[in-house]
């Protein structure tokens, strides 16, 4: 019997057996932030721990700093300054390499890390951020923990991990032009469920994903948290190896070589069972927008909210509440909502091949009044690159707001909010109740359909708007 | 970390699938940077009558006072579900959670309950919040018995040994430090990529 790409990955891992089904499991890449990694390097430091190998780990600040311009330390969340203060003075004490304010490679964790080379195939890598399973784009096993496991790894260079079930997701055909992997991302969870893929690490397979460039590959890889996934993964390829050849902590020269050498090893086998198994056509993707309070409450843009009979996945309970707070009644037509704000950015969708396909949309067309529509870019090289090609420019001429890089609204912390009953199109991952500030109603999607209805000033996809003469 | 041997105490029915960490404990509740101050902030979003403020909602469950020393929460499928944030779990052990009965957690959830003492309990809360009075968990017999039935669950041989005795998961591993070592030597030499700055 054939091994799956994850088993591969594991074993190589697996230092000994514990109790049951969970194993001490070598963590090649700690990544850190400042809103749950601070939490981790002070306890740690409090239980007179050290950080066990401070080169494999790396701490960014992105959830709680700001992302206006000429930002600063202080922040409009009312204690935000202690989260970043405290990372810096505990990285810096660990000798722990720390992309801080400032630094042109600072960004979102899961943007940064794939850009400088942190993440490599076949790595363990985790992260105190439920988003961690992007990163499995690469080719790594890579998951999101808590605060404790963190400080667990910092000290110990290991997890006790509870070895998870395994689940295929095929995808054949090809996307439409119309249609973009954020698009395939929902349309699986809508296949899924909230809690589809709970336990597995799923691996994505198939032409569709190959298809997929590195940026397309991580936005599909990072919506598996929102399927309570253990992870995501995709087999290495030549794509993996070009995009990574020469970035900053890639291995160089012979150990380039053996590196890629043994990462072509992994790929699951042909005869390799998995716990599940599913088959999509990704010809069956269309542009998707959620209606409800969770991320598998997604239908096409062009559908009516889904009666409680017809979601066949909510209680009546659920159906009602999240109908409730989102503020539309089963039967509405999503296109017809006006929208108050749109947001483009966050680790799901705030790199480079997002904001072009964004600006494309945006390109001599102007945002609807009273449409408040912001741009955060995911680190600071994707910053640089946008503006190297004028995409700055256009979202500025289109009405947007430019911004620094970060988390940014993805998410409230106490600071920047939309406000209650604002409908929000928005380019992130979580549609929750108040995620995005108290009562604001937010609606997933991809970041061209966001800027489509930037433009329309209500739910359109991009195909909607009136041509440009 | 107490050791979760046996306890008795009424259940809190919030019984709704996909509770999520954002949920459990908003963001906006999240402001310092330790693991404490968090049991006020505990469902506030559901919990008082309006944002950031601490007039309680009597509507909500938690704030029926016949629950008030209830110490076992009982929540719907998916239970914990989205950030990885471990406030969640450090808000519910402050205010006096031990156990959490759901019939499914999300995996980063579930770990960070057994970090921190929480017992997390895979079972259909509908069967078991029916008797409305107390129960008694058991988590040598692995069972919840009310005053009408018993129940029976299943819980990962490790997660067990932890709870029970309140072990320090971290203090644990260190005891293999030797074991570990001498791996990442081998492992140094079979991908010396994996070690920044060595190839």
């Amino acid at each position: 019997m054939g091994r799956t790409l994850f088993a591969k990955i594991w074993d190589e891992h697996q230092i000994e057996p514990l109790e049951g089904d969970n194993f001490l499991i070598l963590i090649d890449r700690i990544l850190l932030h400042e809103r749950t990694g601070s939490v981790a390097l002070e306890s740690l430091a409090a239980a007179g721990r050290a950080v066990a190998s401070p080169a494999q780990t790396f701490a960014t600040m992105d959830h709680i700093v700001d992302t206006l311009p000429g930002r600063s330390d202080h922040t409009l969340m009312p204690t935000g300054t202690a989260f970043i203060t405290a990372t810096r003075a505990a990285a810096q004490a660990a000798g722990i390499t720390l992309f801080d304010l400032g630094d042109p490679r600072q960004g979102i964790g899961h943007v940064i890390s794939p850009e400088q080379g942190i993440v490599l195939p076949g790595l363990t890598l985790v992260c105190p951020d439920s988003h961690t399973c992007a990163q499995g784009a690469l080719g790594a096993l890579a998951w999101g923990i808590g605060s404790s496991e963190a400080e667990h790894a910092l000290a110990t260079t290991s997890l006790r991990v509870r070895r998870p079930m395994t689940m295929r997701v095929t995808i054949d055909g090809a996307l439409a032009d119309d249609a973009s992997a954020k698009d395939l991302a929902l349309h699986l969870l809508a296949l899924f469920g909230s809690a589809g893929a709970r336990g597995h690490v799923v691996e994505y397979a198939g032409n569709a994903v190959r298809a997929l460039d590195i940026e397309g590959r991580l936005t599909l890889c990072n919506m598996a948290a929102e399927a309570s996934a253990f992870s995501a993964i995709i087999a290495p390829d030549e794509v993996v190896f070009e995009y990574l050849r020469g970035r900053p902590y890639a291995p160089t020269g012979a150990g380039w070589e053996a590196a890629v050498a043994h990462w072509r090893t992994l790929a699951s086998d042909a005869d390799a069972a998995f716990d599940a198994e599913l088959r999509i056509d990704a010809r069956e993707v269309r542009p998707m927008v959620t209606w409800g309070t969770s991320p598998q409450h997604a239908v096409p843009i062009g559908s009516t909210v889904p009666s409680y009979e017809a979601t066949a996945r909510d209680t009546a309970e659920a159906h009602a509440r999240a109908l409730d707070y989102i503020g539309l009644a089963a039967g509405a037509l999503l296109g017809a909502q006006a929208i108050d704000a749109a947001f483009i950015g966050s680790c799901t969708n705030g790199r480079l091949s997002d904001l072009r396909r964004a600006a494309t949309v945006l390109r001599g067309r102007r945002i609807a009044p009273g449409v408040r529509a912001i741009c955060v870019p995911g680190s600071g090289a994707v910053k640089a690159a946008a503006e190297a090609e004028g995409l700055d420019r256009v979202f500025l001429d289109a009405g947007f707001e430019w911004r620094e890089p970060g988390c940014s609204m993805c998410f409230f912390a106490g600071g920047e909010s939309f406000g209650p009953q604002q409908r929000v199109i928005s380019s992130t991952n979580r549609n929750f109740e108040s995620r995005q500030g108290p009562g604001t109603r937010t609606h997933l999607a991809s970041p061209e359909t966001v800027a489509a209805s930037a433009v329309a000033g209500r739910i359109a996809a991009p195909a909607e708007l009136e041509p440009l003469r | 970390m107490s050791p979760f041997i046996t306890l008795t105490s009424r259940a809190v029915p919030l019984i709704r699938d996909n509770i999520d960490t954002d949920a459990i404990i908003p963001s906006r509740e999240m402001k310092g940077t330790g693991k404490t101050g968090l049991a006020d902030g505990l469902f506030a979003g559901w919990r008082y009558r309006a944002v950031g403020g601490r007039v309680p909602d009597p509507n909500f469950v938690l704030n029926d006072p016949v629950y008030a020393d209830a110490a076992i929460l009982l929540g719907g499928a998916n239970f914990g579900c989205g950030s990885s944030r471990e406030h969640a779990v450090w808000a519910l052990a402050e205010y006096g959670f031990r156990v959490v009965i759901a019939p499914s957690f999300n995996p980063i959830f579930r770990g960070n309950c057994v970090r921190n003492g929480i017992v997390p309990i895979e079972l259909d809360p509908g069967p078991v919040a029916a008797s409305g009075g107390p129960m008694t968990v058991d988590l040598v017999r692995q069972t919840v018995r009310t005053s009408e039935a018993g129940f029976t669950f299943s819980i990962d041989a490790e997660a067990k040994v932890m709870l029970l005795g309140g072990l320090d998961a971290i203090d644990l591993t260190l005891t293999r430090a030797a074991r570990i070592s001498a791996f990442r030597a081998q492992d140094r030499n079979r991908r010396p990529w994996a070690y920044p700055g060595e190839a």
